[in-house]
């Protein structure tokens, strides 16, 4: 049964609809800023999020300032001359000369340490012979042998160690920051969640606008830390005279930071949606799981293949693995000029979709309480 | 005035909300009562664009609501919470600031709702740091900090101490008074009826009674009688055309098949001695709750 009843006062008449407003609702871009704002501050309050990045950029600049110093003093190998042999050996990169008087005391030199070994004149070929302790002296012999010059049809532009640790290097900072923001926006979504502050932000903006700020605020958050660490590694290097490094590693480190604008927005949408499935802080492990092997595929595969350039040309395609990928080989020099540009559109598209998707099960799972909600359902609504 | 219009809404293959109509007028307060699971806070939640109904409309004056109709409303969910390590000022302002309020207007409003509620000096404590009554006192302050045209308070006294029900009422009764439809579900009947100038009585997700609250007491009271008399009231039981419902002593709750029977045993008692009291018994609003929902 319905029972119906007017209300007993006549209420007030129509009101236009512009003498309604008193304070005109901010736009949707106005909206994001504030949420973005709102968690860029509440981030940098947090003494764990200051520590974990100053532990960051104190390994950046220091593995900098450990490059400059191997580089820039090559180890030197004293030797111990004697007469004429000072000439052959004046001429040698890496060798520092001590003179001695004559060949016993060049001999003294060598075994009380003072020299690696003594280069004395005599009567060979080469006019001087190479006195040592208890094995051939290498550095010694290096020097002063002689080699025929060597045209290389195909050089490799850089060496293989250095790749080595450039890979890891891009690899390492996606990884880092890539995981460390995305878990931050994975607690946040799930902190308004569980503490249900989550519906007055609904009933105030809309929840693109939301999922949009968190994004956009951990984005920036992630993209400053990135520049902040490639200052520090491109001033670093200028300081420690690595002027030639720089050089080639300039234009891998700006595409690098492209990619990683892009690739974040990505895997943030990413987190925010699977950690909105969930009610309770402890459950955002178990569900982002599946985001955060996604940021870790990438690390592991430049470490073990970043000399296989078939791996790393589909490592460079592909959204997820694209941000390490295509730097590394930016700075390998084998990726021709478009080849970066098409792998952002890959990713630029790729991200797109992601976002659509991402705030779909974002929307459809924010006022679901208690059990996690299936993909089937979010995606559903 | 704000108006329900025909809403339903399904969650898999339970119907929660079917037909649901009803209006709160401006400067009315409407209590919004209802057993749990009635449907109240889904109403709620789609009144204020949380959630949308599978049909139906909630209009403003007439028209369709809209996003920015809907930030002139202050929202208390149900389900309580703030951001726990945010400061309880800054937490009002920004939620001010999500409402478009600026920055000067919405620090100005923070301060104030917490002086008058009482927070004052915890303005910079962290949320978690209050007590469970304080958190609820922010969690109203938050509702009311954009200085909100509309109001829809799910049980907005829930968890308040009787001081602090008393301060949120003055609070809702001036937002009323000032012209804001007022719109709060409660389980404490009481304070609904003293409160309230509507009612909506919500039942398995239909409305089961609507209207001022005089008329509804008008519309589901009985020919009853109560009277209170120093003598024994037991000769009642003689009259004609009465029949007595309860009766202790002086005390006698009665139905008249007529109002001259009542009037009948007024003067009747007036004769045997005093008469402390005599009048038609309106029914309670728990009364009318649990008739309605029967």
């Amino acid at each position: 049964m319905s029972t119906e009843i007017k209300p007993g006062r006549v209420t007030e008449p129509h009101q236009g609809a512009g003498t309604r407003t008193t304070h005109p609702a901010p736009n949707f871009w106005a909206s994001v800023w504030l949420v973005s704002t709102r968690e860029i501050i509440s981030r940098l309050r947090s003494k764990a999020f200051l520590i974990s990045t100053g532990i960051l950029l104190l390994i950046a600049v220091g593995s900098v300032v450990a490059g400059g110093i191997m580089s820039a003093n090559p180890s030197t190998t004293s030797v111990a001359v004697v007469g004429t042999a000072g000439a052959v050996v004046g001429e040698s990169a890496g060798l520092t000369t001590v003179s001695a008087d004559d060949v016993a005391a060049a001999e003294a030199l060598v075994r009380d340490g003072t020299v690696e070994a003594a280069v004395v004149p005599d009567d060979s070929r080469l006019g001087v012979s190479v006195i040592a302790l208890d094995s051939p002296p290498s550095a010694v012999m290096n020097a002063l042998s002689v080699s025929p010059s060597v045209e290389l049809l195909e050089p490799a532009e850089q060496g293989g160690f250095l790749v080595y640790i450039v890979a890891l290097g891009f690899g390492l900072v996606f990884f880092m920051s890539a995981l460390t923001f995305g878990s931050t926006i994975a607690q946040s979504v799930v902190e308004e969640k569980q503490t249900r502050v989550v519906e007055i932000l609904m009933s105030a903006i809309p929840v693109r606008a939301l999922l949009a700020g968190k994004v956009v605020g951990n984005s920036i958050m992630a993209l400053g830390q990135i520049v902040v660490i490639a200052l520090l590694v491109g001033i670093g290097m200028a300081v420690t005279g690595q002027r030639v490094l720089l050089a080639d590693l300039g234009p891998a480190i700006g595409w690098f930071a492209v990619f990683f604008a892009f690739g974040f927005v990505m895997i943030a949408a990413l987190f925010a949606a699977t950690a909105s499935m969930v009610s309770r802080q402890e459950d955002v492990g178990s569900t982002t799981a599946p985001v955060t092997y996604l940021v870790m595929i990438p690390y592991f595969l430049v470490i073990f293949f970043n000399d296989n350039p078939l791996v790393m040309a589909i490592m460079s395609y592909v959204p997820f693995s694209a941000p390490v990928g295509m730097p590394v080989r930016i700075f390998l020099g084998s990726a021709e000029w478009w080849e970066p540009v098409l792998a952002l559109v890959i990713l630029a598209v790729t991200t797109a979709g992601v976002i659509v998707l991402g705030s779909r099960i974002y929307r459809n799972s924010l006022l679901r309480m208690g059990g996690r909600v299936t993909i089937k359902q979010a995606l559903r609504g | 005035m704000l108006e329900i219009r025909a809403i339903n809404k399904h969650y898999g293959t339970h119907q929660v909300l079917t037909d649901v109509s009803f209006s709160v007028g401006a400067g009315r307060m409407t209590g919004f009562v209802g057993a749990n699971g009635a449907g109240k806070t889904t109403s709620m939640r789609i009144i204020l664009g949380v959630l949308s109904p599978d049909s139906g409309s909630v209009l403003l004056d007439g028209v369709p609501l809209t996003a920015g109709d809907r930030r002139r409303f202050g929202y208390m969910p149900e389900e309580r919470g703030l951001y726990p390590k945010m400061k309880v000022a800054e937490q009002l302002v920004y939620l001010a600031r999500l409402h478009g309020v600026s920055t000067s207007a919405a620090k100005r409003n923070a301060s104030d709702l917490l002086e008058r509620l009482g927070l004052g000096e915890r303005a910079n404590d962290h949320v978690e740091a209050l007590s469970l009554g304080n958190q609820q006192r922010a969690q109203i302050a938050a509702a009311l900090v954009h200085d909100p045209e509309f109001l829809v308070l799910d049980e907005p006294f829930s968890g308040l101490d009787p001081i602090a029900v008393e301060v949120v009422l003055t609070v809702l009764k001036e937002r009323a008074a000032a012209g804001a439809p007022v719109l709060f579900s409660s389980h404490q009947l009481d304070l609904v009826e003293r409160l309230c100038d509507d009612l909506v009585i919500i039942a398995a997700g239909e409305i089961r009674a609507n209207g001022s609250r005089e008329r509804l007491r008008e519309q589901f009271s009985t020919p009853r009688f109560e009277i209170h008399t120093a003598a024994d009231a037991g000769w009642i039981r003689g009259v004609a055309g009465i029949t007595v419902i309860d009766f202790d002593g002086g005390e006698a709750v009665f139905e008249a098949d007529s109002d001259a029977a009542s009037q009948q045993v007024l003067r009747e008692a007036l004769t045997r001695g005093a008469v402390h009291s005599f009048g038609h018994l309106r029914p309670s609003l728990s009364t009318i709750f649990k008739e309605v929902v029967r």
